[in-house]
């Protein structure tokens, strides 16, 4: 190899510039997210359950969110029956937001550590906001 | 290491396999069993949506602003105090300009001076759905002409289109200018087009659209497909117009002129 004892060490030095963030990051705890699942509204309900469990929720309340936008908006169909058979309204704001009320304690922990940025509340109420 | 044209196509035929089965797993693993969508129960059906709007009995100028209010404050319909940027759902506009084609200047004075209460027309074959390009406002089979914000990209295609200037566009975020917010109902994002939904919300409720409900009788509102209707008894009781017939595109909103007390 032509100038192999160039090109060798710039390598190297290129790999550790770019996995810095991965080398310095090793052994150290993630940092933790806890959405505050602690609300008057959801304290007041005897069976504390959310529209469908928990670990579907987590991971696919934004498809579920559409789904129920499209029903509501383009079908009409603004009941939700879930996977046991118990009926919701379909509605961001009254069923939704209304056990949520804490938007900044729940929704917005999770948002800010994965960098997305959904546009719900552009339009649709966090229960704080509905007043006045 | 290497590999004869047998060995590669073994090797090919299982990548794809595996490829295959992952995809498949990612599409089930969104689904939860036994769910539906239904229509809320006590909700108002119809074959065919559509109003009447009986002029004569809105005599002061308190009658409109009840019906118009109502609806604004309502839907979160934002007041920018200047006519610019007016958002709109449901106004009032000059004989001359609502029916322009059935204008003429020896009409009785009080029809050329009196407001119309004009709204979308809900059109059986409504242009601006024809225009939008991102399908976000459609037609239910209700006849509603429904618009869906989150698919709204802005390009005001449908306000073009519109030949009654029923559609409105959010030229700068609504949200501050909203007097007194209703938190049962969203509002809207700069950059959307709006309109008059005839209150579909409300029908998936059981009620009558609010400016029906505010009118005292003064709207009628009901099934076009159904000949014991209120709106259909109303209609071929009265003679009734609509806005620019001429155009094809078949409002279902009905005017009662009247002028029986001046004939």
């Amino acid at each position: 190899m032509y100038d192999g004892g160039k090109i060798i060490p710039g390598l190297i030095i290129f790999l550790l510039i770019i996995t810095y963030p991965f080398y310095t990051n090793i052994g150290k705890p993630v940092a933790e997210i806890k959405p505050d699942l602690k609300t008057p509204e959801i304290e007041r309900l005897e069976v504390k359950e959310c529209v469908e469990p928990k670990a579907f929720m987590r991971a696919e309340h934004m498809k579920l969110l559409n789904e129920w936008r499209d029903s509501a908006v383009r079908d009409g169909n603004r009941v939700y029956i879930n996977s046991k058979g118990k009926n919701y309204q379909i509605s961001l704001q009254k069923t939704c937001l209304r056990c949520h009320s804490n938007r900044d304690k729940f929704c917005k922990v999770c948002h800010t550590y994965a960098g997305v940025k959904p546009y719900c509340w552009n339009c649709h109420f966090a229960k704080q906001e509905g007043k006045g | 290491m290497s590999l004869d044209r047998r060995e590669f196509l073994k090797l090919t035929g299982l990548f794809g396999l595996g490829i295959g089965v992952s995809g498949v797993n990612l599409l089930l693993r969104s689904r939860v069993d036994a769910r539906e969508f239904v229509t809320p129960s006590g909700s108002l059906i119809a074959k065919r949506w559509a109003m009447v709007v009986d002029i004569r009995k809105f005599r002061t100028a308190e009658d409109y602003k009840r019906v118009i209010d109502a609806c604004h404050s309502i839907h979160n319909v934002p007041d920018f105090g200047n006519k610019k940027d007016e958002v709109k759902w449901i106004w009032t506009e000059e004989f001359e300009h609502a029916f322009p084609g059935q204008q003429n200047r020896y009409l009785p004075e009080w029809v050329i001076e009196k407001p119309f209460l004009l709204l979308c027309n809900h059109c059986d074959h409504p242009p601006c759905v024809r225009v939008c390009p991102t399908k976000a406002t459609f037609k239910r089979k209700d006849g509603i002409v429904m618009q869906d914000p989150h698919r709204c990209i802005g390009c005001r295609f449908c306000m073009a289109a519109c030949p009654y200037g029923s559609r409105s566009f959010n030229w700068r975020d609504p949200r501050p200018f909203i007097k007194k917010r209703n938190p049962e109902y969203p509002t809207r994002q700069i950059g959307v087009v709006e309109k008059c939904t005839f209150c579909a919300e409300r029908l998936a409720q059981g009620l009558e659209p609010a400016c029906v409900e505010k009118s005292n009788g003064a709207i009628i509102f009901g099934d076009l497909a159904d000949p014991n209707s209120e709106v259909r008894r109303v209609l071929s009781n009265h003679y009734t117009i609509r806005r620019k017939p001429e155009l094809g595109t078949q409002p279902s909103v009905f005017y009662i002129i009247g002028g029986e007390e001046n004939a």
